[in-house]
């Protein structure tokens, strides 16, 4: 990758307003994300980062502000369209297909799109590779698997679809210490294929690791943007944004 | 309420009230029994709008309250000498309320979709007993009597006139309205429109939800069976047709059309629907003779069902105008 | 007596069959939008009409069958995106009431365009069997053996097909579906129309029962709504056993009292049912 490429955002967000209801839940959320980058994004619980996931996802759409992707506005764009055009999402909670085998999990975004069953195949077992514990399970439901293993799926099923950018949704949520060197494994993996991620996280020490920008949230907004390794340093910012 | 506020709905109130008085001197016979008709209707969808719109719950029931009313005014009309109004009323709620009861029970037990399930079998249930119970309810064909008169024993007699009949009929529909709307703005209509809202937060909160929701049913029901009452007075028979599913979705019907949660909108929505009805079964007949007279001959068009073009009009206020009638038109003025 | 019981049983699994071809469209269609489709009866009785009109015409009842199953599912698609689609995401109430006046809208259509005399299709396959005391007709066995064979076509276009993942994954979570690129929008569609035709094809199969008219689908839907809810709403399987158990009851039911009374026994099922076990008596527990 050039230099240049790696300073155009791949996406930016303007000003997005989101309301939920009557209730105005994103104030205007400026940030963006550059090809293969890591972003982290920070705040206490309720501030609307997973509300600024969704919005890039298409899951929720904003009324004033623009989202772009490439450069393209997309905001208007249903959330399957965004799928195919290179954005991915792992959500909170994970939200596997609890009833659909690990394999079905995997596969089916890509059916139905024209990819060749080699190519999906190459696909699968290159996510396999990553993943060699759910190749063990993969003829088993998504619902038999533990909270760890239905993470990796989560994300593995993201992989699957080539994207360009990542939407991580606090993976370590509810997760034993030892799987979260697992997620940080994960993402410098993400980064070495040249996946951009925006995780949201509350595990602040993984963020500023992995990281190489962070923004921080606060009341719907973004308040604060600094580089991860200017923030190790300096703990007073992170308290300010996250009271810890 | 600001006083205001006050102000202007009781003179509207009254405006209205006197307008409906005066409205039969205006208006030929069977405009007469169609309007009486329309104040049975909406007094009808008024009480369903206790559930729907205050508490909640969608009931597809109501048909069983209605037929049940109608069914025990039947009875006492038949077996009384000279057939007595009061045995009637009397009759007739406690028939509404004994399946009232029924139902109030299934409400703690069910929610939303599977409430508004049962009850519709519920009515089923009633309605495959009036049809086939034939010895106690005439089956098919129903049962028929005679009009009792406004009488109390030992002073005064009086048999009903269209004219009088209609008076009474809109004095029983001004006075329900009243009491209801008392007890929809009193703290016991605040507590059921919180379960609307948030039934779970609501009983957190401390509320007997269940008990709430028995007197809701209960009232609802009764209301429903006062309607049932006046029908089989006015219309002198008692058919299982009343008691099929389908007048209860009629029922939804008028409720969502005039706006839910109003009281007034369900009245308003069966005075549109029933008077839509009225006009669009003239309408194509109508349109056919104009038609032949110029020598068009339109096939089919004098018995194209008026229900379509109803049909359609319902389908398209369910999608553009969720508020109804009223909420529309509460919209409109505001702008 | 025992010959009595016998036969109830099979009466009661050919219609039981068929019931369970309407129902699971319907519980396929509530599955994976939340759309209690009330219209379902008028979508089997027009799939009736349409198979009269096709045999007048074409004299084969198979032709009928399919052109039935696929006309029908052209409306029900036609149906799901003028009335339906509009109102993703509003209260359920809204579709409940929209659905019903579609009904109501299809049944005066019928009227209508048919009249009210009922008209009748003639079996593909006359003739019958000893069985007992009885002369079975053979078409009762072919209309069991035909709509066992599309729900199995059903099953295995869910389990293996592209579509029919795509269904299972957005019955189970509509938003991660989107998210994974499933075009949702169009599986909805599919869906309806897939639940439509089925209700066609069973109106079809059970033309040469009972006269077609246009009141016929009233019947239909209650009872396909009874076996949804006791099956399990969404519960395809559920709603097979559901309407195979429920034909059985009310095919014992009829030794003793009237078709008309029989009716009362699914009924108590129901109630039973949401008393008791209200997920759906055929649910399988959850782990």
């Amino acid at each position: 990758m050039t230099a240049a490429d790696r300073s155009d955002p791949l996406v930016r967000l303007e000003d997005v307003h989101t309301f939920y209801g009557k209730s105005h839940i994103l104030h205007g959320v400026s940030l963006e994300v550059r090809r293969g980058e890591i972003v982290g994004l920070l705040g206490r619980n309720g501030v609307g980062k997973s509300t600024t996931l969704k919005a890039i996802m298409g899951l929720v759409h904003p009324t004033r502000g623009a989202i772009l992707l490439e450069g393209q506005s997309i905001g208007h764009l249903p959330a399957h369209r965004l799928a195919r055009l290179g954005i991915g999402y792992v959500p909170e909670d994970r939200c596997i297909f609890r009833l659909l085998t690990v394999s079905e999990n995997l596969r089916t975004g890509l059916d139905g799109r024209g990819v060749s069953e080699a190519r999906k195949k190459q696909l699968l077992d290159l996510v396999f590779d990553y993943f060699p514990v759910l190749a063990e399970r993969r003829g088993q439901a998504g619902g038999t698997l533990s909270g760890g293993e239905q993470q990796m799926l989560a994300i593995a099923r993201a992989m699957m679809l080539e994207p360009k950018i990542i939407l991580l949704d606090e993976p370590t949520e509810g997760l034993m210490p030892r799987m979260v060197s697992q997620i940080r494994n994960i993402i410098h993996v993400l980064r070495r294929e040249g996946v951009a991620v925006l995780l949201v996280e509350q595990n602040v020490p993984l963020t500023l690791e992995t990281s190489e920008r962070v923004y921080f949230m606060e009341k719907g907004q973004v308040r604060h943007h600094a580089a991860a390794a200017d923030l190790a340093a300096d703990h007073a910012v992170v308290h300010r944004y996250l009271g810890v | 309420m600001t006083r205001r506020h006050t102000l202007v709905f009781w003179t509207g109130f009254c405006v209205v009230v006197a307008l409906l008085v005066v409205a039969p001197f205006a208006l030929p016979e069977f405009w007469r029994r169609f309007l009486t008709e329309i104040l049975i209707w909406g007094l009808l969808a008024m009480s369903s709008d206790i559930l729907i719109g205050y508490t909640g719950m969608v009931s597809f029931g109501h048909s069983a309250f209605f037929g049940l009313g109608m069914y025990g005014a039947a009875a006492a009309l038949l077996t009384s000498r000279p057939p007595s109004l009061w045995l009637a009323f009397f009759y007739g709620l406690l028939a509404a309320a004994a399946v009232a009861a029924f139902v109030a029970y299934f409400s703690t037990r069910l929610r939303d979709i599977y409430f508004a399930i049962t009850t519709l079998i519920f009515s089923q249930i009633f309605y495959v007993i009036i049809f086939t119970w034939t010895d106690v309810t005439g089956g098919e064909n129903g049962l028929n009597f005679s009009r009792p008169a406004l009488a109390i024993p030992g002073l005064f007699s009086l048999p009903f006139t269209t004219l009088t009949l209609y008076w009474f009929v809109l004095a029983v529909l001004t006075v329900s309205y009243l009491v209801l709307r008392r007890i929809t703005h009193s703290p016991f209509g605040m507590v059921l429109q919180s379960m609307r809202e948030n039934e779970a937060r609501t009983r957190a909160i401390g509320y007997p939800v269940e008990r709430y929701k028995i007197v809701a049913v209960m009232l609802s029901g009764l209301f429903a069976g006062l309607a049932g009452v006046l029908y089989a007075i006015q219309n002198r028979f008692a058919a299982p047709d009343f008691v099929f599913f389908l007048v209860s979705g009629e029922v939804v019907i008028y409720n969502v059309m005039g706006g839910i949660g109003t009281l007034v909108g369900p009245i308003v929505g069966a005075a549109t629907f029933l008077l839509l009805r009225e006009g669009l079964s003239r309408l194509f007949p109508y349109l056919a003779s104009v038609a032949a007279e110029q020598g068009i001959a339109l096939p089919g068009l004098a018995e194209f069902p008026h229900l379509i073009p109803l049909g359609i009009i319902f389908i398209v206020i369910v999608i553009f105008m969720p508020q109804g009638l009223l909420g529309f038109a509460r919209r409109w003025l505001n702008r | 007596m025992l010959e009595q019981i016998l036969i109830q049983t099979i009466n009661g699994i050919v219609v039981g069959l068929i019931l369970a071809l309407v129902a699971s469209g319907l519980t396929l269609i509530f599955g994976i939008m939340d759309v209690v489709n009330f219209a379902h009866g008028e979508l089997f009785m027009l799939g009736a009409y349409v198979g009269v009109i096709t045999l007048a015409g074409t004299g084969s009842f198979w032709l009928a069958l399919v052109v039935a199953t696929v006309v029908v599912a052209a409306l029900g698609a036609a149906i799901y995106v003028t009335t339906l689609r509009p109102l993703l995401g509003r209260d359920p109430l809204n579709t409940i009431l929209a659905t019903f006046g579609v009904s109501l809208v299809l049944q005066n259509y019928a009227l209508w365009q048919f009249g009210p005399v009922a008209r009748k299709i003639q079996e593909p396959v006359t003739g019958q069997f000893p069985l007992f005391y009885l002369d079975y007709p053979w078409y009762r066995l072919v209309i069991a053996l035909l709509s066992a064979a599309i729900i199995g076509a059903l099953w295995l276009f869910l389990k293996f097909s592209t579509y029919g993942v795509w269904i299972r994954a957005t019955t189970q979570d509509r938003v991660m579906a989107q998210a994974m690129g499933i075009p949702v929008p169009r599986v909805l569609t599919i869906v309806f129309a897939i639940g439509a035709g089925m209700a066609a094809a069973s109106g079809v199969l059970f033309g040469p029962l009972v006269g077609v008219n246009h009141a016929m689908g009233l019947d239909w839907v209650l009872k396909a709504f009874i076996v949804v809810v006791v099956g399990g709403m969404g519960n395809l399987g559920g709603s097979i056993a559901a309407a195979i158990f429920i034909s059985l009851m009310e095919a014992y039911a009829s030794l003793w009292v009237s078709p008309a009374q029989a009716i009362i026994v699914s009924f108590v099922v129901l109630i039973l049912t949401l008393l008791i076990r209200p997920t759906g008596l055929f649910v399988p527990t959850p782990k």
